[in-house]
Formats: structure tokens, C-alpha cells, sequence
């Protein structure tokens, strides 16, 4: 094979590996704690759906929350014992929020469900297997990328019609302190190997590219052992490249394997490259080969206040707090920090010290994304300064891996022009903390550009918002305007219609008229001196609208002679009482009108049944039930809804009067 | 004499050229509808409610652009003030408080669903057609649809809709801005 030509990426910096620490033992697998917690949100993407209920046992291995929609994934119990809860508990992330955890009693055993415990669902034939059987079972295990973020491997193993040539394999592992990769790659070469052939399958690719950095001379050693054992042609290669923070980045380890880059927005799909954490293949040899769905991980345990770094193999779901006994936590040695409002904590970091995040307890769980557990001592990891002002040194843009602006981009992002931070590729930023770490004036840049990103997301997700609202808008409005259009070519359809058989009716009265006239009879006026029928209703309404009318003006009137209204309308004091005098004499003549009407009107029958009645007086009884048992809930908690409870309450009682009237006068009527 | 002549008469009829193209560009190209109305359209909000006085977003864009103030969208707050100052080139306000205030986290609507009696008159309410239900059938509200304007809460006779605060989990959070203390400001900390 023909020898890599190594490239290299702008920026990067060196700082102290503290490597050597937690490398001096094998990895060793963590005693069973007493408890696990399993968050079902632990990969980028959909929590996944719980499927185990409260008292329910469960075998170590058995899934307990089935992924939701593609981008998911299966999350399983790491060991045997009994569901004790499931709740919002907080998770170890940044934020600090809560989510979804299924809390797992150990019940000592660790037994694993029979099937997996006998190997029937190890697939032994995997290189001649069906591929999609295969990225169901990466899927059904609950694999994810095991390097940090967490993606779901099935859904970046399923890019169909995308042509991949070089699969290449993260191993650099450049953060400082974590050496869980360099431990998992000493002991277990050959089964990371055969998972890496699983992928090549996969996806096709011609090649394999195994990036390790230098500072990790026995992993390599032991890769390329591993590689001699594989039989038959297999396009790996282990590549050794130069130790530089962060190498390890997915988009700098492709430019220094490859010398391609990957387009800004873009994934490295889109060059024909396939990215993929060391420790993930192992993890996907594990689901292939023996059936183990991902329940536990190598994380490292460091940092000076441990008496005894090391790599240990810890279930998913593991309290730190577990494992920092375990490792022989001091705290007389620890980082003391204060968090906003509490007192005085060990910092405890989860991840590396250029990447990782404070832990606000250390009751928090591991994660499949957990690669490491950081305590240090206050001499190793000295307090955030305050930062001063920026000094326009320069040394953040040498440092940028990105080859981006950071110190324009600390400028918009302080001021908030996210506009011009997207312009300068703050998208770009892959928040490796080199030029945090480089900066003399301590300022936080990564959280600024963190800020700054997490706002345009919001703002991007507002501004879809608004464009779904004004389309649904839209089409309201137009659905609104078509029925109205409707309605009135409805109304004038019944017009004509009416007056067809209005002039049909008049041109047969004429007719009969000229007929009778004809035969001598006397002039039939019957038809034309019928009354025109009174519209009853709408003088009744006409009636109180001037009534109310007339009220109004006679207290403006009353108003202005008490000498309580402004001097301007004082003076139309004769406008005002001439207003009463007409409207008293409309209220009169409608009057009038409406005892006519209601002479010369029929007596109404009812239309409404009794039996209608009584349901509306019976569901109305209910309803005030009901709201009597809220309300009475409502005091018995407290709640500061009583007052509207009781409003809605007193509402309901005043209908249901209102019907029971209605009741009896329609009896009254009846008889 | 005759220099001016043709002077005057070239003049001529380059102005009647001219103004042949100019009148054929007017047809040909014409524009339909004010384009200032859509840009300012897609400054607004886009929540429908109403608070300006205007039954929507697009009759107050429409409204702007005839001259309208610009400080009446609440839901939009100084943001959109001073967008819309920057579109249209005038002086950003304050906003008008006669219409509102600016709400300091995103609300939707939340219909408490087993008091619902199935009115139907939230959804007529709502500009966006983002309740669902039928006549005596439960209503609930699409939360990713709702903008939160509120409309649906007054007509509701049994007074069971909400207004929540959107929730923030681990997947719509992001990080707050860092602090801005420096050096000469160490009593802060």
C-alpha cells in the first residue's frame, strides 16, 4: 500500500497531555452500584419512548425505551434488578435541565436476558449478512457515537445513494486527560478491527484510515498487531499523525488524513468520507457479533484528587459519584467552586478540561457519551480569572482550527449581531476551546460564540415559525373569504328564486283578476289588502336598541345638569335633550308598533319540547357539579384559580335558573 | 440655424424613443401590489393578534406602509422596531404601550382538555386555524402552530384555556451569554 501523505490544519495548540496518569493500569470493570440511572435522552436527536413501567423486573441487556421516529436511538437496561422509578431527574448536560430517567434498583445478579446470555443473537457470518439487517441491529442496540456528541450510528450508516470512499476512524483522541480510546485500543485491538470491517461493509468504502496520534506509541503498536491477524485483503491502515489539540475534531482529522475539507454547512458524507469514533466500532462489533446492546463504556477517571487514575468499564447510567469513590475521590484536594447560589463544591468535570462541562452534583449518571470524569486539584486546574478587556492580540485567529475570525466573532456576539457573526461562519466553530485557552485577557469566547450560535438556532426556528403562521394565515383568510363568497351567491340564488315566484304569483293573480273581471264579478282586492307580515322580532330588537339609546341620552343629560361632564359637552346641553326628545318619540311609536304586531300575530307555539328542556336542565346540572367538585379541589390545594372557579360557578348556576324558568313557564303554557 | 434645428430635433426623438421603452417597460414589467407591504410583512411577527388594531400582520404591513406608526406589535417587541426602522429609514421608538407589552418568554395556548365542552368558538377565534375539534367534540391546540396571541382565551365560556410558557428541555436550550465582567469590576464577583 502505498505510504498516506499526512496534511496538516491551520492553528491548534499544545497543551499539557496529563496523558500518562490514568494509563498506568488495565482497564478494570467498576463493581455494580446500587442504584443506576438511565436518562432516555442521551443521543442527538428524539428522547426515546419508555416501555417499562414502575415494580417491573428487568433483565441487564433488556431495552426499556424504544427509539422515536429516525433519528433516535434504543436505550437498554445495564443491568438486572427492578424499575423503582421513572421520573424527571436532572441530567448531566451544560444546561442543567431535567429529563426523563428510568431508575434501575440493582438486584446483585447482573444476569442478562437469556437470549443474549446464549449467543443466539450474535450474528456470526456478519461480513456476508444482509446490510440492512445489520444497521437494524446497530439500531435495536442502541448504539451511539460513542466520541461526544452522541449521534445515532444507524442513522449516519444508513446515507444511501451517497458514494463513500474513505472511512475514516477517530482514534486521535487529542483532549487532554481522556485515555479511554488509547486503553480500549491496547486491549481490545482486534475487536475495534472487526468492528471497523463491519463499516467498511456498510458503507462501501474502498479505504480505511485509522488516525492515532503520536502520544499513544502502544495502541499503535497494538492496532497494527491486531491488523496482521485480520486475514485477507482489508484497505486499513493505521496512521500515525502529529500530536496537535484538536486533531481529533472530526473535520481536522479528515483535512490531516486526506488533505479534503469539509464544506462549511456540509457533512463529510458530501466528499465521500464516513467519520467514526474508535470506541463506537468496538461497541458495533459487540452488537453484531455477540448481540450486547451499548449498557456500558470505558470512561477514564482522572485528575489529581483521585488517588488512583485508571480506566475503568462503567454501566451507562453509573452515579459519578460511584465511581470517584472507586477511584479514591479526596476532596481536601479537590477544586473548590462556587456555584451561583450554593456553597462552596468540588468541581467535578465530565469530559475533558478543553471540552468538558461542570457537573452541578455528583449524583449525576454516565452517559454512552461519557468519556471521561475529571477531578482536579486546585493547582491543576486554577479558577476561572475574571477576563479583562481584549487586547486585539491576535493569538485566538492563530490558534482557530477552523480558520475562522474569533475575535470578530466575540465582538458581534457581544453585541448581538447575529446577523454578521453568520456572515464571518460562527456555524463553523466546533467550540474546541483553542482559543479560550490561548487568550492572555481569559475572556470565555467559546460560551460567547455558544450563546451566539444556540440565538440564531432560536431566532432561525422563530422565523420558520412565522412563515408556517403567515401561510396558515393566509389561508384562512382565504377559506373565510370563500365561504363568505358562497354564502352570498348562495343568498342571492334564494333572492331570484323568491322573486320568480313573486311575479309568478302576481302575474296569476293578475290573471284571475282579468278572468273575474271578465266574468263580471266583483274586483277582487283580497290578495292586495293583506297586511304585509310584521316582522315581530325585528321590531322588538329595533325597539330596545332605541330604548337603550334613549337611556344613554338622558344621562348625558342628567350628567351635564349635575355639572359632572366637561365644560365642551356642556354647552350642547340643547342638543342632548332635543336627542331625547326624538328618541322617546321613536321609542313610543315602536312601541306602538310591536303591540300592533303582537295583536295581529298569531300565538306562537313552541317549537321546543319539554324533553328538550329538561336535557339542557340535566346537562347543566351535571356541569355544575362538576365545576363544584373543581372548585372544591381547588380550595382544598389552594390553587389561585378559585376566583375564577367560582365566577364560571356562579354563571353556571345563574343558566341553570335561567332554564328552570323557561321550564316552568312552558309547563305554564302547556296547560 | 439650422445646428439648433437638428439639435432640437434630435433631442425629440431621442425623448420619444425614450419614452416608447419607458412606457413599454411600465406595462411590460408591472408590478402587482405595494412590494414595500411584503418586506414589512416579513418583519412582523406573524402572530395574528391582532394587538395593533389591525386584524392581522399583513393589514398593519399594509397600514406601515401607508404611513402607519411603527411601534405597535407588541408580540415583535424592539427588535422588530427597529427592523422595520432600518427597512423603512426612519427614527426606531419605544413601543406604543397602548397596545401591550412585550412578553419576556414565548407563550402558547393550552386548552385543559377534560373541561372542554366542545364550543367550537376558540377555533373560530384562532387566525391561524391551529385549534383542532369539532361541535361538542374536545378542542386542543397544535402547540407547534399556536403563536400564543391569545385570541382564543376570551371567547372560551368555561375559561379552561391557558396561557403557558414554552418549556425549555435539553434540546431548545442554549447557553446564556457569559457574564460581561472585566477586570475593574472584581467586586462583582
Amino acid at each position: 500500500m502505498q505510504p498516506i501523505t499526512l496534511h496538516s490544519f491551520d492553528g491548534g495548540i499544545h497543551p499539557q497531555e496529563n496523558k500518562h496518569q490514568s494509563t498506568q493500569r488495565a482497564i478494570v470493570a467498576l463493581p455494580l452500584p446500587a442504584q443506576l440511572i438511565v436518562p432516555v435522552g442521551q443521543h442527538i436527536g428524539a428522547p426515546a419512548d419508555v416501555i417499562v413501567s414502575i415494580g417491573d423486573t428487568v433483565l441487564k441487556g433488556q431495552d426499556i425505551a424504544h427509539p422515536k421516529g429516525f433519528v433516535s436511538a434504543a436505550i437498554h437496561a445495564p443491568t438486572s434488578g427492578k424499575v423503582v422509578a421513572i421520573e424527571q431527574r436532572e441530567l448531566p448536560h451544560s444546561s442543567g435541565l431535567e429529563g426523563t430517567c428510568v431508575i434501575i434498583d440493582s438486584d446483585g445478579q447482573d444476569q442478562w436476558l437469556e437470549e443474549i446470555a446464549n449467543g443466539s443473537q450474535g450474528i456470526n457470518d456478519y461480513l456476508d449478512a444482509d446490510n440492512d439487517v445489520l444497521i437494524k441491529r446497530i439500531r435495536d442496540c442502541g448504539i451511539t457515537g460513542m466520541g461526544g456528541a452522541g449521534f445515532p450510528t444507524s442513522v449516519k450508516m444508513a446515507v444511501k445513494g451517497k458514494q463513500i470512499d474513505t472511512l475514516v476512524i477517530n482514534a486521535a483522541e487529542c483532549e487532554p486527560y481522556i485515555t479511554s480510546d488509547d486503553m480500549l485500543m491496547r486491549e481490545r485491538a482486534l475487536e475495534a478491527i472487526r468492528g471497523i470491517q463491519i463499516l467498511m461493509k456498510l458503507t462501501a468504502a474502498d479505504n480505511c484510515l485509522i488516525g492515532i496520534e503520536d502520544n499513544k506509541p502502544e495502541a499503535i503498536k497494538a492496532m497494527e498487531d491486531a491488523l496482521h491477524k485480520v486475514h485477507g485483503e482489508h484497505h486499513i491502515t493505521v496512521v500515525t499523525i502529529p500530536t496537535k489539540y484538536p486533531s481529533g475534531g472530526e473535520k481536522q482529522l479528515i483535512k490531516i488524513l486526506t488533505g479534503k475539507e469539509v464544506p462549511s454547512g456540509g457533512i463529510p458524507a458530501s466528499i465521500g468520507i464516513v467519520c467514526q469514533n474508535i470506541g463506537t466500532c468496538e461497541a458495533i462489533y459487540r452488537a453484531i457479533a455477540e448481540g450486547k446492546p451499548l449498557i456500558s463504556r470505558i470512561t477514564t477517571i482522572t485528575g489529581d484528587s483521585v488517588e488512583q487514575p485508571q480506566n475503568v468499564e462503567v454501566l451507562i447510567g453509573t452515579p459519578v459519584k460511584h465511581l470517584l469513590e472507586f477511584a479514591g475521590f479526596k476532596q481536601e484536594k479537590s477544586l473548590f467552586q462556587k456555584l451561583l447560589g450554593t456553597e462552596s463544591k468540588p468541581r467535578i468535570i465530565m469530559g475533558g478540561p478543553m471540552m468538558g462541562f461542570t457537573l452541578s452534583n455528583d449524583e449525576l449518571p454516565i452517559l454512552k457519551s461519557s468519556n471521561c470524569v475529571l477531578a482536579p486539584s486546585q493547582k491543576e486546574l486554577p479558577a476561572n480569572d475574571i477576563a479583562s478587556e481584549c487586547i486585539r492580540c491576535g493569538l485566538c485567529t492563530e490558534a482557530c482550527p477552523a480558520d475562522l475570525l474569533p475575535q470578530q466573532l466575540y465582538w458581534f456576539s457581544k453585541a448581538g449581531e447575529l446577523d454578521k457573526a453568520e456572515q464571518h461562519n460562527i456555524a463553523d466553530c466546533i467550540e474546541c476551546g483553542a482559543c479560550s485557552y490561548v487568550c492572555p485577557s481569559q475572556i470565555p469566547l467559546v460560551q460567547y460564540y455558544r450563546h451566539t450560535k444556540g440565538s440564531i438556532k432560536t431566532e432561525r426556528a422563530a422565523q420558520d415559525k412565522s412563515n408556517r403562521s403567515k401561510v396558515r394565515f393566509e389561508a384562512r383568510q382565504d377559506r373565510l373569504d370563500r365561504e363568505a363568497a358562497e354564502k352570498e351567491a348562495k343568498r342571492q340564488a334564494r333572492a331570484a328564486a323568491a322573486e320568480k315566484a313573486q311575479a309568478a304569483k302576481k302575474a296569476a293573480a293578475a290573471k284571475a283578476a282579468e278572468e273575474a273581471a271578465k266574468n263580471g264579478d266583483s274586483p277582487a282586492t283580497e290578495a292586495s289588502a293583506k297586511p304585509e307580515p310584521v316582522d315581530l322580532e325585528k321590531l322588538q330588537k329595533q325597539l330596545s336598541a332605541a330604548q337603550a339609546g334613549l337611556k344613554k341620552s338622558m344621562d348625558k343629560v342628567a350628567e351635564i345638569k349635575a355639572g359632572e361632564a366637561e365644560a365642551a359637552e356642556s354647552e350642547k346641553l340643547e342638543v342632548f335633550e332635543k336627542a331625547v326628545a326624538t328618541r322617546r318619540d321613536k321609542v313610543k311609536l315602536l312601541a306602538q308598533q310591536v303591540a300592533e304586531a303582537k295583536k295581529a300575530m298569531p300565538p306562537v307555539k313552541k317549537e321546543v319540547s319539554r324533553e328538550d328542556i329538561e336535557k339542557k336542565l340535566r346537562a347543566q346540572q351535571d356541569r355544575i357539579e362538576k365545576s363544584q367538585q373543581r372548585l372544591q379541589l381547588a380550595q382544598e390545594q389552594g390553587l389561585d384559580t378559585l376566583p375564577a372557579l367560582q365566577k364560571g360557578l356562579d354563571k353556571q348556576m345563574q343558566k341553570l335558573k335561567e332554564l328552570e324558568a323557561d321550564l316552568a313557564q312552558f309547563d305554564k303554557a302547556g296547560v | 440655424m439650422s445646428s439648433i434645428l437638428i439639435a432640437i430635433l434630435l433631442l425629440a426623438t431621442l425623448a420619444l424613443i425614450f419614452g416608447a421603452i419607458l412606457g413599454f417597460a411600465a406595462v411590460r414589467f408591472k408590478v402587482e401590489g405595494n412590494p414595500i407591504v411584503d418586506q414589512i410583512d416579513n418583519l412582523l411577527p406573524q402572530t395574528q393578534c391582532g394587538q395593533c388594531s389591525y386584524p392581522g400582520c399583513k393589514p398593519y404591513a399594509e397600514a406601515i406602509a401607508g404611513g402607519e406608526k411603527i411601534n405597535k406589535c407588541p408580540p415583535g417587541g424592539e427588535s422588530t422596531i427597529i427592523a422595520l426602522a432600518d427597512l423603512l429609514g426612519v427614527e426606531p421608538e419605544p413601543l406604543d404601550a397602548e397596545h401591550g407589552a412585550e412578553s419576556a418568554v414565548p407563550m402558547v395556548a393550552l386548552i385543559r382538555e377534560d373541561e372542554c365542552i366542545g364550543c367550537t368558538k376558540c377555533i373560530q377565534a384562532c387566525p391561524i386555524d391551529a385549534i383542532m375539534g369539532a361541535a361538542k367534540q374536545m378542542h386542543t391546540v397544535i402547540a407547534d402552530e399556536c403563536t400564543g396571541c391569545d385570541l382564543c382565551v376570551e371567547p372560551c365560556p368555561v375559561d379552561c384555556i391557558d396561557m403557558v410558557p414554552i418549556e425549555t428541555t435539553v434540546q431548545n436550550w442554549h447557553w446564556d451569554k457569559p457574564d460581561n465582567l472585566i477586570a475593574t469590576s472584581k467586586e462583582a464577583h
